[in-house]
């Protein structure tokens, strides 16, 4: 059993919640123990960034400071967290004098921040540690024949952190296929779904997730799976939204799983455990397919 | 400090804005952006921009609010500049040095957003979208009315904000973190 200090993110106990369960749910069959930061805070955040630059590395500071504690590699499922995180301490390291003035700060709090935590995002985790292999090894109710589109978005690999290609990206289509699921080609899986501009501009955010949609319906996907909270938000909530744009003029009717969902139900974990009643666009239908590929192979 | 420095120095200074003397102005980075045809000055013309100090016009354009993060242009560009960090950057300067922006309310909300993490600790989405569309369009909330909905009834939006421990932490270090910055 590995164990990992374990940052949840803000998303994974509310608009994602589906991701922060199905994470735990399948830490246990996979060997893995994510042990949760006690007392965390946002992780500083792409638009706080935005507004306050060095103040934003300084609220990941103090995440950065409580997980240095445990000695533990600290993992994260949510990608804009990650990002976050790898960014700061980064800078950190570039910029003596920022650390300095981030230590002074931390302080009042007693806390101090030596630029020592790697940094994970949960999937690199499962690729490279837990791997696909051994993903394969625990699979109670293989997938077959699901097809299944695995969109990457953007912080999943980029900026390039050198876990996967940050053009061409490979790793989530080998998990699919661990899981007994067919990897639809899906050429717009690391193009951007608009993320949270969906609020303040809509229309720029909707005709790139109608770009999305439409590319994975024409590949002849029958879900979506995505790593990133807002990813999976944006392409469940709002494709009744942005079905009016398809070009195929029907309801895309696509669910949209994280993948740690999709990994869980291959263990034979149950879809409430992960949190699949929280899905918008209803997983009833790759439910049915699951079992019934299940009852052909007699499991 | 504004008025001392050059504007290019002052975009080099910040965490990502290193390396922006050495655009090539190849053109690469605003041929990979998502969001190119929404801005005004694409990321290497506001580069262009940047080099030639035209700060006023750079930092009160709507350009870089239109940023979506997804770091293309960053790993395509052949010279290492993070156009991404740019933006983030001049988003940063605009709003420390109070420019008013026109033509997009990504400033309101991302400031909606930064005020709930000082406030709770942790973002809590119901609150940062009811007070973005009670200062920016009240009526655009009745179109989007569907999608929080159907987030609600799916268990995925809090009305309340959970209590944070660290949220008292986090507010004493940084109103320190303000009084160093002051000092410096
Ligand atoms: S891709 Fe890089 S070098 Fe080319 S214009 Fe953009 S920032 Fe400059
Ligand atoms: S990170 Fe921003 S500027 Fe760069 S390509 Fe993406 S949207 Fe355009």
């Amino acid at each position: 059993m590995k164990h990992y200090c374990y940052f949840p993110g803000c998303s994974a106990e509310a608009t994602a919640i589906g991701l922060g369960l199905s994470a735990q749910a399948i830490a246990k069959p996979l060997d893995i123990e994510l042990i949760e930061l006690e007392d965390w805070t946002c992780c500083g955040s792409t638009p706080y960034g935005s507004l306050d630059k060095l103040e934003s590395i300084l609220v990941a500071a103090r995440n950065l400071a409580l997980a240095e504690k445990t000695g533990l590699d600290m993992v994260t499922p949510c990608p804009s967290c990650f990002v976050t995180f790898y960014q700061a301490n980064l800078y950190l390291k570039e910029h003596p004098q920022l650390m300095a003035q981030v230590n002074e700060a931390l302080a009042v709090a007693n806390l101090v921040y030596n630029g020592n935590v790697h940094v994970r995002d949960l999937m690199e985790v499962l690729f490279n540690d837990v791997t696909p292999e051994v993903i394969a090894s625990r699979v109670q109710r293989g997938l077959n024949g699901l097809k299944v589109a695995p969109y990457y978005g953007c912080q999943m690999v980029r900026p390039d952190y050198g876990f996967d290609d940050p053009e061409f990206p490979q790793s989530l289509d080998r998990m699919v296929e661990s899981l007994g699921a067919e990897a639809v080609p899906f050429p717009l899986k690391n193009h951007c779904c608009g993320g949270a501009l969906v609020i303040s501009e809509q229309s720029l955010a909707v005709d790139l997730m109608r770009k999305l949609l439409d590319n994975a319906v024409e590949n002849g996907a029958e879900c979506i799976v995505a790593p990133c909270p807002l990813c999976q938000m944006n392409l469940d909530a709002y494709q009744s939204i942005v079905s009016v744009y398809s070009k195929f003029k029907t309801d895309y009717n696509l669910p949209i799983l994280f993948v740690t969902q999709l990994i869980g139900l291959a263990l034979g974990i149950d879809p409430k455990s992960l949190g699949l009643n929280t899905n918008i666009v209803s997983p009833g239908r790759l439910l049915d397919h699951i079992s019934k590929a299940g009852a052909k192979r007699g499991t | 400090m504004a008025d001392m420095t050059s504007f290019i120095d002052e975009v080099a200074a910040t965490p990502g804005g290193e390396h922006i003397r050495s655009c090539i102005q190849c053109g690469i980075c605003s041929g990979a952006c998502p969001a190119a045809n929404e801005m005004e000055y694409p990321p290497r013309k506001i580069i262009a921009m940047i080099r030639a100090g035209m700060r006023d016009e750079v930092l009160s354009s709507s350009s870089m609010w239109h940023c979506l993060s997804c770091y293309m242009c960053t790993v395509r560009c052949p010279r290492g500049v993070k156009p991404t960090d740019i933006a983030h950057t001049l988003e940063y300067l605009a709003y420390q040095q109070g420019f008013k922006v026109k033509g997009t309310t990504t400033p309101v909300m991302y400031q909606n957003f930064v005020n709930s993490i000082k406030g709770n600790g942790r973002v809590h989405e119901v609150g940062i979208m009811l007070r973005y569309y009670l200062t920016t369009n009240p009526l655009a909330a009745l179109k989007v009315l569907p999608v929080g909905l159907s987030l609600f009834f799916h268990k995925r939006l809090p009305l309340l904000p959970k209590g944070v421990k660290g949220r008292e932490d986090l507010a004493k270090i940084i109103q320190k973190f303000k009084e160093i910055e002051a000092r410096s």
